[in-house]
């Protein structure tokens, strides 16, 4: 079976060298019989793809140790799950799901990009496959997951039992399909500056490649926030983390990039910043991939620390981005600047937006890569860590949250609208959240108060703009429901996202401003009080699982007396790699979450236990659902889909498609 | 590269040479990324993943005033590290599990060992304070409070709990990361002993 997979991955090489060989020949020769074969490859180096990935899931599943990944990191007696999962917590397979994901990205192009113009798309998959073919031979050359081991173990030594979770296992594909998912951004952009066709209509297009990708990011980061914060027990939902990091900022670039392509369609202005984004976007994420292989970072998420691979893909990343960057010092010269507008304006917010969001990105770029650049330079060593980052990205956070409630309500060209009767209400009800928080839950922090306004502010300036389309909608004698169902999706999208984003702020104030901490050694029947629940440690038993051993503490928990809930967080003891690990209790309630750890005992019949209320936590993983879900809203809107169905309409002669501004 | 002729179209001017300023804007993400790559260049090569060295080491503390906790623990500066003692200076934060959990190694330092521990307590309130210490002691000689956070930067740290060591001249011979177990406490009464990381 690994010979199979091996041989998929080659014939995947060899299909991506021909993608990229033959439509371009047929561009240049002007050849339609060549630059129609680039559809046909990028579906077949799906098939390869798939099929590499599935024979080592398949190695995975069988426990075919003489596969030497399988052996090193499966276990015959590890679940089924994460013997799946397993094929992907390792470098060579998480590598492999890479480049299938970028396979299937190219193969979505070739499959559903059908309304593109023909030449455009056999150029954009040119560049996919000039992509798939440098990740292929790093693969096949430096990291292949196929290779066989001599002698064959009885046994294989286990997967790093913090990846042994259902967070972790859903975690990596979903980033990666989001980091994959911007390089058809990427193509795109360079197809377009090699074709001089930026402009209104490629902006439509590559659009919702855009959304689809930050729709995944976004569940990505939500998914490895959320697993830190269960898994890693240690009560927090993010640590400005190299890694972290590296999957934050191309969620910020392309955050920037479908604002900035609204703009480009709309008004054709931003020609250069958007394709910049586009290209940035998908250089952030290969360097992300890149900072979590190579091991120049220090961080707790390498697993895969090895220079030399790390020197390969520097020499790929080189390619590319330098590559596309230099494209675009070259050609962003001849892309004509687009139209100029009034600073109070739909576009002029979003153009703030842009450089709020480019900001903030500069920051954790700076705070991410300045301790490595200061230590090529002078030797000096530092590391940035948490401070660094609440007091630079946290105040350009707030006025992009700001300005998010007044974006929507400003028109193109010109705002003349009643903005300020528009922004009553949320302001009304930004004060009444301050007056709330400060008054009646005695919260006394400055950015926690600003916090609440911000998240009351954008809620409910949402809620407005959706009631204004009920007002102003055309619905005639139409029912409301008639009504609603006719706001484009683009705006339930909008909506959903930006309430998405308040419902996260409010998450994130709230837990830090109101939650409540006990470190307590209690003996069994003890209790401590953590805000207004009372832990009562009630037990403490061994307990087997499949692959570890544990000691379970149970908490009962009881408020005023009444019983809440009984929760139990586990010391656990893997012997297959050895290892300890903690899984803290959590109990969601409506109004937070209970969160208890069981820590050591301390030699004289009690245990040191860690006990938290975390009013509203779950909240911040509820907007990130909001908004992934709005960006999946957003691209099922039937404008992008109609819009794109007539490319006639559309000058399909680069040259006209400039001149027709 | 274009994939056909491009002939001048009657809309569009031809295109004017370009200003050297706007040249060098849209080639700036290029050499931006340049750079990086000689960054990165450099940087690859093996190195051990625990090891996270302070900029500090061998370094001045840097320039800072606090005020203090309480009466009987004041608040701390850039001076009270060059009275000629050897001093620990510990980051600190009642909020912290771990800082709670090491608070009787540095009982131990301070009593057995006869060192002086001051603590730089980052964005905390005293009563909070107050309930750890009342529980699991109070070590410190001075305290600063660091209410903005801003101290904490200047000492580089990642996170708390971390602990330095400051010769008697105020410069930063040692920093541990991370809360200080029971088996370590000999070894960093044996730095602030002999001065010598």
């Amino acid at each position: 079976m690994a010979e199979l997979g091996h041989l998929s991955l080659w014939l995947a090489l060899a299909i991506s060298l021909l993608q990229v060989v033959l439509p371009s020949l047929g561009l240049a020769r002007r050849d339609g019989r060549l630059v129609a074969l680039a559809v046909p490859a990028a579906q077949t180096q799906v098939l390869l793809a798939l099929a590499a990935f599935g024979a080592l899931t398949w190695c995975f599943v069988t426990s075919d140790f003489s596969v030497r990944i399988v052996a090193s990191n499966s276990h015959t007696l590890k679940p089924m799950l994460y013997k799946v999962t397993g094929v992907w917590g390792n470098h060579e397979g998480s590598l492999l799901l890479w480049v299938a994901m970028l396979a299937l990205a190219g193969g979505a192009v070739a499959t559903f990009g059908r309304r593109l113009d023909a030449g455009f798309r056999a150029r954009v998959l040119a560049v996919q496959g000039l992509i798939a073919v440098g990740f292929y031979a790093f693969l096949l050359i430096t990291s292949n997951p196929f290779a066989r081991l001599l002698p064959v173990p009885e046994q294989g030594s286990g997967l790093n039992p913090i990846l042994q979770d259902p967070g972790l296992a859903f975690h990596p594909p979903m980033l990666y399909l989001g980091y994959v998912g911007l390089s058809v951004a990427f193509s795109f952009a360079v197809a377009a500056l090699l074709e001089n066709r930026v402009g209104p209509a490629w902006a439509r297009e590559v659009r919702p490649w855009v959304l689809a990708a930050w729709a995944a990011l976004t569940g990505g980061l939500a998914l490895g926030s959320w697993w830190a914060y269960y898994e890693l027990g240690w009560g927090g939902w993010w640590f400005w983390d190299p890694v972290e990091n590296a999957a934050l900022m191309p969620w910020l670039a392309a955050t920037a990039l479908f604002h900035s392509a609204v703009v480009l369609e709309k008004r054709d202005a931003l020609r250069n910043w958007t394709v910049l984004l586009a290209v940035v976007a998908f250089s952030l994420s290969m360097l992300g991939t890149f900072i979590v292989r190579s091991g120049v970072l220090t961080s707790v998420h390498a697993f895969a620390v090895d220079p030399e691979r790390g020197l390969f893909i520097l020499i790929l990343l080189a390619f590319y981005i330098g590559g596309a960057l230099t494209l675009y010092a070259w050609r962003a010269g001849q892309v004509q600047a687009g139209a100029t507008f009034a600073a109070v304006s739909r576009e002029g917010a979003l153009v703030a937006n842009n450089l709020l969001l480019s900001a903030a990105l500069g920051t954790v770029f700076m705070g991410t890569l300045y301790p490595l650049a200061l230590e090529a330079l002078t030797g000096e060593q530092i590391s940035v860590g948490a401070p660094y980052f609440n007091a630079t990205f946290t105040p350009l956070m707030v006025p992009l949250i700001a300005l998010m409630a007044v974006g929507p309500f400003l028109t193109w060209r010109r705002a003349h609208n009643r903005l300020a009767s528009a922004l009553a209400l949320p302001a009304a009800a930004a004060i009444g959240a301050t007056l709330t928080a400060y008054a009646f839950a005695d919260t006394r922090g400055a950015l926690a108060l600003v916090g609440f306004a911000l998240a009351a502010w954008l809620a409910v300036a949402v809620m407005v703009e959706l009631s204004g389309h009920l007002r102003h909608g055309r619905g005639g004698a139409g029912s409301t429901w008639a009504r609603l169902r006719r706001i484009p999706r683009a705006a339930w999208g909008m909506s959903l996202a930006h309430l998405g984003v308040a419902v996260t702020v409010f998450g994130v104030t709230a837990s830090g401003a109101w939650q409540q901490e006990t470190l307590a050694n209690l003996r069994l029947g003890e209790s401590a009080l953590a805000g207004p629940y009372r832990y009562t440690l009630a037990s403490v038993m061994p307990v087997a699982g499949d692959n570890f051993t544990a000691l379970e503490g149970r908490f009962a928990v009881t408020r005023d007396g009444r019983a809440i809930a009984v929760m139990t967080s586990q010391a656990r003891a893997y012997t297959s790699p050895p290892m300890e690990t903690t899984e803290a209790g959590i109990k969601p309630l409506w109004g937070g979450d209970l969160y208890a750890v069981l820590g050591k005992p301390d030699g004289r019949g009690g245990w040191q236990v860690r006990l938290h209320w975390k009013p509203f936590i779950p909240w911040i993983w509820y907007g990130s659902v909001l908004m992934a879900l709005g960006g999946i809203v957003a691209l099922t809107d039937r404008r992008g889909r109609a819009s794109a169905a007539v490319p006639a309409a559309e000058p399909v002669d680069p040259v006209n498609a400039l001149a027709a501004e | 590269m274009t994939a056909s002729p491009t002939p001048p179209s009657p809309s569009r001017p031809p295109a004017a040479p370009m200003p050297l300023s706007r040249k060098l804007l849209v080639a700036l993400p290029v050499l931006v990324f340049a750079g990086l790559v000689a960054v990165f260049v450099s940087q690859l090569k093996p190195k051990d993943p625990n090891a996270v060295p302070s900029a500090l080491l061998g370094k001045p503390a840097p320039e800072f005033s606090l005020p203090g906790y309480d009466a009987e623990h004041p608040g701390l500066a850039t001076a009270d590290l060059r009275q000629g003692t050897v001093t620990v200076v510990n980051i600190f934060a009642s909020w912290c599990a771990p800082c709670v959990a090491e608070l009787p190694q540095l009982q131990r330092l301070a009593e057995d060992h006869g060192v002086v521990v001051h603590a730089i307590a980052w964005k905390d309130k005293p009563d909070d304070m107050a309930a750890v210490f009342a529980r699991a002691g109070n070590p410190f000689r001075r305290i600063g409070m660091d209410n903005e956070g801003r101290t904490v930067i200047d000492w580089g740290i990642a996170g708390v709990p971390e602990t330095f060591i400051v010769d008697g001249r105020g410069t930063i011979i040692h920093r541990h990361i991370g809360d200080i177990r029971p088996e370590q406490v000999a070894r960093i009464a044996e730095i602030v002993r002999t001065g010598k990381p």
